[in-house]
C-alpha cells in the first residue's frame, strides 16, 4: 500500500514536469497572440505559422552548420537561433505590412480573414519548399537525470526540459523588463490603451505595431526551436495545432494580458499532460478545449483578463 | 507678431459628413486664442485636424512657417505642438508618473524629471497621486494630468480641448488660472476650445466663433463678450 501511493506520487510528478515543459512552449507562443490582440484588437491567425517557420529555420540553420563541420553544439544552437529569429522577425514584420496594415480602419472581420489567408499561404509555402513529410533531427541535448525511483517507476527530468524552462523564464524576464521599464515598452502599452492618444504624443504608432509583430515572431521562433529540439520532428502543419493551443492559452489566461498568456499556456500544458497520463491520449485536445469552454462560461474574460469598466 | 499657427480654407470630413467648411484661423506667438461654439459645431474636429487626424481634405495648415497639412500625426506632434484632447484620454492602466513620462516621449530622461517638477508646482495634486493608476483619478485630477502630460513635451503651442467639461467651478478656476500663469510666465501659446464661453473669452486675448464648421465671428475677448448675438447664443444663463 505504501509503495503504491509512492508510485502514484511519482507518476503525478512526472506528468507535472512534462506538462510544465509543454506549457512553457505554449506560453511563449501565446504571448504573441495576446500582445497583438492588445494593441490592434485582432487575432493574428498566422502567428502559429511563424512559430512553424521558426522551427524550420532552426532546423535549416543546424543542418547547414553541421554540414560546414561545426562540432560545438551550444555554438551551433546560438548561431542558428539568432539567424532564425532575424529571418522569422522579418516574416512577422512582412505579414503585418502586407496583410494587416492596408486593412486597418476597415471592418473588423477583414484583417481576421486576411490572417487566415496568410496562415494558409505560409503553410503551403513551407509544404512546397520543404516537403510534406516529417523532418527529423537527432537529439542535440540528450540525457537527463533521475529525480527519484519508486518501486520501479523512475521520475525523469531531461536536460532538454531544463533548457526549455530556463530559456523560457529568462526570455519572459527580459520581455517583462522591456514592456514595463523601457520607452519602447511604454509606447507599446500606450498604443494598447489608446492608439489615437499615443499618436498625439508623437509616437509612431505604425512602427510600434510593427515592432510588436517582430517581438512576437522572435518569441515564437524561440518556441519553435525548443519544440524542434524537444520532439526532434517537425512538419509544415505543426503551426496549426500549436497555434490553436497557444491561442486557447491566451484566451484562457485572458486575451490582452501578458501574465495571463503564460499562465494559460501552463494550464493548457498541464491539462494535456495529466489527461494523457491518466485518461486517454487521443482525447487530450478535447480535455484542453473543454476546460476552456468551462472557464469561459464562468469567467468570460479569462483567468487574468480585464472585466472592469474604466472610468472616463 | 508672427503667426505660429495659420489655417487657410481648411475642410475636413468624417465619412460623408463635412465637419469643417473652409476654416481660416490664426494663432500668434504668445497669444491665448479661444474657439467657442456649441456642441457639434466642429471645435474638436478642428483641433484634431490641426494634428492630422482626420487629415484636412483641402486647405492649408502652416505651423512655424512650414506646411504640416499632409504630415502624419506623430510627425506634427514632434514639431512642438501638444494637445490635451477632448475626453482627456488618460492612459487608464498607467500610473500618473507613467502618463507624464509618455508626454516626454522621445526626450532624454533627465529633462523629463526636471519638467515633472515644474508640473507638480502647477498641479501639486498630481504629485500626491504619482503612483495611482490614471483610470482611478477624479475628473479634475485627470484634466490636470492631461494638461501636465501635454506640457511634458515642452510645447510651443498647447491645444486645449474643453478643459472645463464636467468639472466643479472651483477646479475650473484653478485650471484656467494655471493656463493664464503659463502664458504669462513662459509665453506659451494656447489655442483653447471651450463651451464655457464666458470664462474662455475673459481668459483669451482673441476669440473665434465656430458655427456648423465655419468661422462666423472673430475679435478680441472683450469685443466678443460685448456682442449681443454672442451673449444671446452662448452666454445667457451660463454664469
Amino acid at each position: 500500500m505504501q509503495t503504491k501511493a509512492g508510485v502514484l506520487v511519482a507518476y503525478a510528478l512526472q506528468q507535472l514536469i512534462n506538462g510544465v515543459t509543454l506549457g512553457m512552449i505554449y506560453g511563449l507562443i501565446a504571448v504573441g497572440y495576446t500582445m497583438v490582440y492588445g494593441i490592434i484588437g485582432m487575432i493574428n491567425f498566422a502567428h502559429g505559422d511563424v512559430f512553424m517557420i521558426g522551427a524550420f529555420l532552426s532546423l535549416i540553420g543546424l543542418t547547414l552548420l553541421a554540414g560546414f563541420g561545426m562540432t560545438s553544439v551550444p555554438l551551433a544552437l546560438a548561431i542558428s537561433l539568432a539567424a532564425a529569429c532575424a529571418i522569422a522577425a522579418l516574416y512577422g514584420w512582412t505579414v503585418e505590412r502586407i496583410a494587416y496594415r492596408p486593412l486597418r480602419g476597415s471592418f473588423r472581420l477583414a484583417p481576421l480573414i486576411s490572417a487566415i489567408g496568410m496562415s494558409i499561404v505560409l503553410q503551403n509555402f513551407v509544404q512546397v519548399s520543404q516537403g510534406a513529410r516529417d523532418l527529423n533531427l537527432q537529439p542535440l541535448i540528450p540525457g537527463g537525470m533521475a529525480i527519484f525511483e519508486e518501486n520501479g517507476f523512475v521520475v525523469q527530468l531531461s536536460w532538454m526540459q531544463v533548457v526549455i524552462s530556463i530559456v523560457t523564464l529568462a526570455l519572459l524576464a527580459v520581455f517583462t523588463w522591456l514592456v514595463t521599464k523601457t520607452p519602447l515598452g511604454r509606447a507599446m502599452r500606450a498604443c494598447e490603451q489608446d492608439l489615437k492618444m499615443a499618436s498625439l504624443l508623437g509616437i509612431d504608432t505604425d512602427r510600434t505595431i510593427s515592432l510588436t509583430f517582430v517581438i512576437g515572431a522572435i518569441l515564437a521562433t524561440v518556441a519553435g526551436m525548443l519544440f524542434l529540439l524537444y520532439y526532434g520532428s517537425i512538419n509544415f502543419f505543426i503551426g496549426f495545432s500549436a497555434g490553436v493551443k497557444a491561442f486557447t492559452a491566451a484566451v484562457l489566461g485572458g486575451i490582452g494580458s501578458l501574465p495571463g498568456a503564460v499562465l494559460g499556456g501552463l494550464a493548457i500544458g498541464l491539462i494535456e499532460s495529466f489527461w494523457s497520463g491518466y485518461a486517454s491520449v487521443p482525447y487530450k485536445n478535447v480535455a484542453a478545449f473543454s476546460v476552456l469552454v468551462i472557464v469561459l462560461i464562468f469567467m468570460p474574460s479569462g483567468l487574468l483578463g480585464r472585466s472592469d469598466v474604466e472610468k472616463v | 507678431m508672427t503667426a505660429l499657427l495659420r489655417l487657410h480654407g481648411v475642410t475636413a470630413f468624417y465619412g460623408a459628413i463635412q465637419a469643417l467648411k473652409g476654416v481660416d484661423l490664426e494663432v500668434n506667438q504668445g497669444e491665448i486664442v479661444t474657439l467657442i461654439g456649441s456642441n457639434g459645431a466642429g471645435k474638436s474636429t478642428l483641433m484634431m485636424t490641426i494634428c492630422g487626424n482626420p487629415r484636412a481634405r483641402s486647405g492649408e495648415i502652416h505651423y512655424d512657417g512650414s506646411d504640416i497639412t499632409q504630415l502624419p500625426t506623430f510627425e506634427i506632434m514632434r514639431r512642438g505642438l501638444a494637445q490635451s484632447p477632448e475626453g482627456r484620454r488618460i492612459f487608464p492602466r498607467m500610473s500618473v508618473h507613467e502618463n507624464l513620462l509618455m508626454g516626454a516621449y522621445g526626450r532624454a530622461p533627465g529633462e523629463a524629471a526636471e519638467d515633472m517638477e515644474r508640473i507638480f508646482a502647477l498641479f501639486p495634486r498630481l504629485k500626491e497621486r504619482l503612483a495611482q493608476r490614471g483610470g482611478t483619478l477624479s475628473g479634475g485630477e485627470q484634466q490636470m494630468l492631461a494638461i501636465g502630460r501635454a506640457l511634458m513635451s515642452r510645447p510651443r503651442l498647447l491645444l486645449l480641448d474643453e478643459p472645463s467639461l464636467g468639472l466643479a467651478p472651483l477646479v475650473v478656476r484653478q485650471i484656467f488660472g494655471a493656463i493664464r500663469e503659463l502664458n504669462r510666465a513662459t509665453g506659451l501659446t494656447v489655442l483653447l476650445v471651450e463651451q464655457n464661453a464666458f470664462q474662455a473669452l475673459r481668459l483669451a486675448h482673441r476669440g473665434y466663433v465656430l458655427v456648423n464648421g465655419a468661422i462666423t465671428m472673430a475679435g478680441t475677448g472683450p469685443a466678443l463678450l460685448a456682442r449681443p448675438e454672442i451673449r444671446a447664443a452662448y452666454l445667457e444663463g451660463a454664469h
